[in-house]
């Protein structure tokens, strides 16, 4: 595997294969946000409890698992960048963190949308709400220490160890809901039983966590193409691609 | 479909406005981030094509310049010593 895999450590090679998988992953993430969220919107049954206010868990739990899921990611690529001293696993780190942290914004908001009407309040300093808002300050903390060094190699070590030990608060946002007393209902999916969602809410619902996972695949794709560019600008390979790309 | 009409969709039951605010926000924010993405690309190929068509001008002002001197050097000591040297 490690042969198959280190050709793509090089920019060049990476920046391709971008470009191939680009398109493809534009159109699933397409296709499967706009069905989880049209299901969810209109299809699904409503909440006996909560009515047509619990729509919002079709964005609301699939941003906040994804928070989670991109800030793995980063980190992963954040520890591979500083063992194997890999360049492009810098640039992957860097391309995710904008999106975790835009993510981890969508999680909060919709959270405060969705408490307002069924808890009467837009905010509590709760574990759960706590330790996600903690998660947006590291994504914050990586992007602007990252931004903060003008020598990009040395900024990616620096921002990576930053990513590497936010990695604690995982597991404290995951459990938030067991160890502590929360305003916050606990796991429904997300647990080894049998998930306690009904299959008509269940449905659209992994659907939608599918949909944004492609969407912000996409975007990192695309993200990661334009770091992998602004670092190597002025390398021959660039610009040939330029000058093919204007030849068109 | 859940909803009778199209005014009760909006509704979604009394709780429309908490709804759409979340869904607004949520499209708004990542239709920003996929714009911004898209967008960048352009600046960035838009960058290396400025800096190309600079030095193809630079090449171009530097060859005609060297040429000029060429040729008037070559005019300068024209044929004769061409004729000089088959002799």
């Amino acid at each position: 595997m490690w042969k198959w895999l280190h050709p793509y450590a090089k920019t060049q090679n990476a920046y391709q294969l971008c470009e191939r998988l680009l398109p493809w992953f534009v159109v699933s993430a397409f296709i499967s946000f706009t069905l989880g969220m049209v299901w969810g919107l209109l299809f699904a049954p409503s909440d006996y409890q909560q009515g047509d206010s619990f729509r919002i868990i079709y964005i609301h739990v699939p941003s906040a698992i994804l928070s989670m899921g991109a800030y793995s990611a980063m980190a992963i690529s954040a520890f591979i960048g500083l063992v194997w001293q890999v360049r492009t696993a810098f640039m992957a780190m860097i391309a995710l963190a904008p999106i975790g942290a835009v993510v981890t914004f969508i999680a909060l908001f919709t959270g405060a949308a969705w408490g307002k009407p069924m808890w009467g309040t837009w905010w509590v300093w709760d574990a759960r709400l706590t330790s996600e808002l903690i998660l947006l300050f590291l994504y914050l903390g990586v992007i602007s220490l990252y931004a903060s060094f003008e020598d990009k190699q040395q900024a990616g070590k620096a921002a990576g160890v930053m990513a590497i030990v936010g990695v604690v608060n995982l597991p404290i946002i995951h459990f938030s809901v067991e160890w502590w007393n929360t305003l916050h209902q606990g796991a429904s999916i997300t647990k080894f039983d049998k998930p306690s969602v009904a299959p008509d809410m269940l449905w659209p619902l992994l659907i939608s966590i599918l949909g944004l996972a492609l969407v912000m695949a996409a975007i990192f794709i695309r993200r990661l193409q334009n770091e992998i560019l602004r670092r190597e600008l002025h390398r021959p390979w660039v610009q040939a691609l330029v000058a093919e790309a204007k030849g068109k | 479909m859940q909803f009778e009409s199209f005014s009760a969709f909006v509704d979604m039951g009394g709780y429309g406005f908490y709804v759409w605010l979340s869904f607004g926000v949520s499209l708004l924010a990542l239709g920003i981030l996929a714009f911004d993405a898209a967008r960048q690309k352009k600046v960035l190929f838009n960058a290396v094509e400025k800096e190309q068509a600079r030095k193809i001008r630079i090449k171009a002002a530097k060859t005609s310049a060297t040429s000029q001197v060429k040729s008037s050097y070559s005019e300068a000591q024209a044929s004769p010593r061409n004729e000089e040297m088959k002799q």
